[in-house]
């Protein structure tokens, strides 16, 4: 493993290790804390292990600790985020899948204007849409509720998903759409049975984009839900700034792993899936 | 099978260009069509048109009796193989085959016994379970062939079917191509960019360009008489001499006054001598293809204008050798048979077959005889 080792490639694995470090060191803290006794918190050395391993911060943070008045710790609100997210990332990635295959192969008078509108909407800055949205959902009667969320996410993502899945049709050659449309398919038979089953790659790109974005999202959150139906990045925000008492480091340290989670294993579980080139093959070799 | 017609049909693109200015073709049932032409004559639109993947601005194409104008390209009773091929990517080569026939409800025990027909004509049997990514060029263009035979269509479209496979396999499909229509005796419309293509499938060949049919005819009319310069230069491998040259009357003919750096010759021209006199004196473009200019062995009977030409290069083929001389300042290929061919630097008698020469006009680059 050695023999091919010259002083450049020692630097740049010594250069990939820091790096590595630089990131791993912190969930390293995180997890060892969270595992650790408020004493030994106190007392001992951040980057130790802990002298006793318990797993109590975990259950607090779960189902005990405060988050604001209440206090049921992260649980009820974890559920929260899998009740928004799931149908969001579902909802917003089938729409970008067929707005991307209308705007790369069924082009339309002001298809190419509509993309753009579309493209747009990938750069209007969250903060933008705050009031207006705050409007349309009280309009609509879904403020401070989970569907309202879905709706914000599902408009705001759809902008994403479709350039996804534009980008990733429009290198599908359109020979394959004029092939079917001979062979008597119709504009739903040619999505369903020709371009999804090679979409594979693209919906995974796009589920692990949307999720982690929807998920992770917190001014939505803050701003649209109330209370029972804030999503989890809210309630960790609360939890760790209630104050009373004593601060418990490992608590707040085992709330932000919970809060974490499911981002993590979407990532380890579909990323597997993300192989390129489904489509090679199907024309010129 | 059906007969197909194509009545004055435009196309203009919404940017105003115009790519197709008024084609008009007819074929029999059964007559196998080249589209022929340089890149962007209007040959794949036209297809496509044909095909109903595109709109006709203006015009009517009909096949067989019926108006298809307005109808959708599933309803034309059509079957298309494409340049890429466009094998569904996800499906087996039987899923391919089968799809067509599928959407159209044909019922199931048909559709496995005309997979199975399509299979074995095609020698594709062993591939049936397979993906198109795990083929190669000539079988995925062998199921696509496959594909369009199984709806056996009124009409058959070949959009550059053969451009994406190296040299051998490409000679090997054409023939096969032309095998299957002799067998199926099916219309077929094929768009190709190759003249060779052109001349060896087709019974007749339309030669576009910039959105016109420059000359529609028999292979053989076509590299015959040549409507034009351009089909004159197109169709035929090495292509046409072109030698600027002068018309004179030279006793009682006319002819083509030719020189190269030692001297002149009048090649008399055995052509409607009435055209010709109204081109006395005025400069042409004498137009003859290689295999007219050859050995005296070759040459097919006597009494022909020779010439002795300084010899630049030559190129042996094989079969033939093409010696290289230079005529009116012009490069002119000429066709010999290998032992007659003398080298560079010397001297050749060349015989001329005066009989199929043309003559173009330079301006208009119209034929004159």
């Amino acid at each position: 493993m050695f023999k091919n080792l010259t002083v450049g490639r020692a630097l740049v694995y010594a250069a990939l290790l820091l790096m590595a470090i630089y990131y791993l060191l912190p969930l390293y803290v995180m997890l060892t804390t969270s595992f650790k006794s408020l004493d030994d918190i106190r007392e001992g050395n951040m980057l130790a292990l802990p002298q006793l391993w318990q797993g109590g911060a975990w259950s607090k943070a779960w189902a005990e600790a405060c988050t604001g008045v209440e206090c049921n710790g992260m649980q009820g609100f974890f559920w929260n985020s899998i009740k928004m997210t799931l149908p969001a990332v579902a909802i917003s990635t089938l729409l970008g899948a067929v707005n991307g295959y209308v705007v790369s192969m069924w082009r339309f008078k002001g298809s190419d204007a509509l993309f753009t509108m579309l493209l747009v909407g990938c750069f209007i800055p969250f903060q933008v849409v705050l009031l207006p949205m705050a409007q349309l959902l009280g309009y609509l009667g879904l403020a401070n509720t989970t569907a309202g969320l879905v709706l914000v996410h599902v408009v705001y993502g759809t902008a994403f998903t479709t350039l996804f899945f534009r980008n990733f049709y429009i290198t599908v050659p359109d020979e394959l759409v004029k092939a079917a449309r001979i062979d008597g398919a119709g504009f739903w038979t040619i999505f369903f049975r020709i371009l999804l089953p090679i979409s594979g790659p693209i919906f995974v790109v796009c589920i692990i984009w949307q999720f982690t974005q929807i998920w992770n999202d917190f001014l939505f959150g803050v701003v649209f839900a109330a209370g029972e139906s804030q999503p989890i990045t809210v309630a960790l925000n609360n939890l760790v700034n209630t104050s009373t008492g004593v601060k418990e480091y490992n608590v707040d340290m085992a709330a932000a792993i919970i809060a974490a989670l499911p981002t993590l294993f979407v990532y380890m579980v579909a990323g597997r899936y993300f192989v390129r080139g489904l489509t090679a093959g199907a024309v010129k070799g | 099978m059906a007969a197909l017609s194509i009545n004055n049909v435009c196309k203009t693109y919404a940017n105003g260009t115009d790519v197709l200015k008024g084609i008009n073709i007819a074929i029999e049932d059964g007559e196998f069509l080249i589209l022929v032409g340089p890149s962007g004559c209007g040959k794949s639109t036209l297809l496509n048109m044909i095909a109903g993947l595109d709109d006709i601005s203006s015009g009517d194409i009909a096949i067989g009796n019926k108006r298809v104008n307005e109808l959708s390209p599933k309803d034309r009773d059509i079957a298309m193989v494409f340049q890429s091929y466009a094998l569904y990517p996800s499906m087996t080569v039987r899923e391919n085959i089968s799809f067509g026939l599928e959407i159209r409800k044909t019922p199931r025990a048909e559709i496995d016994a005309t997979v199975k027909r399509v299979a074995e004509m095609l020698q594709i049997t062993h591939l049936l379970e397979r993906k198109p990514g795990q083929m190669s060029g000539g079988q995925r263009q062998r199921v696509a062939m496959g594909r369009a035979l199984a709806r056996n269509p009124a009409i058959f479209l070949f959009d550059e079917p053969l451009s994406n496979l190296d040299a051998k396999l490409r000679v090997e499909m054409r023939t096969e191509i032309k095998l299957m229509h002799q067998r199926l005796k099916s219309t077929i419309v094929y768009v190709t960019h190759d003249q060779i293509e052109a001349m060896t499938l087709g019974d007749k060949i339309a030669v576009m360009k910039d959105g016109i049919v420059q000359q529609f005819g028999s292979p053989q009319e076509i590299y015959d008489n040549p409507a034009n310069l351009f089909v004159a230069g197109f169709i035929g491998s090495p292509s046409m001499n072109f030698i600027p040259a002068t018309v004179v009357q030279s006793g009682n003919d006319i002819g083509v006054k030719v020189c190269d750096d030692r001297g002149c010759v009048v090649l008399p021209l055995p052509h409607d001598q009435a055209k010709l006199a109204n081109w006395v004196g005025k400069e042409v473009i004498f137009g003859i293809r290689p295999e007219q200019i050859t050995d005296a062995r070759t040459a097919y009977r006597d009494g022909l204008p020779v010439m002795a030409c300084h010899i630049d290069v030559i190129e042996p083929t094989g079969p033939d050798t093409l010696v290289f001389v230079s005529l009116n300042n012009t490069k002119v290929c000429c066709r010999t048979h290998p032992t007659e061919a003398k080298y560079p630097g010397e001297s050749m008698e060349l015989v001329f077959d005066v009989s199929k020469a043309v003559l173009f006009d330079p301006k208009t680059e119209a034929r004159i005889v």
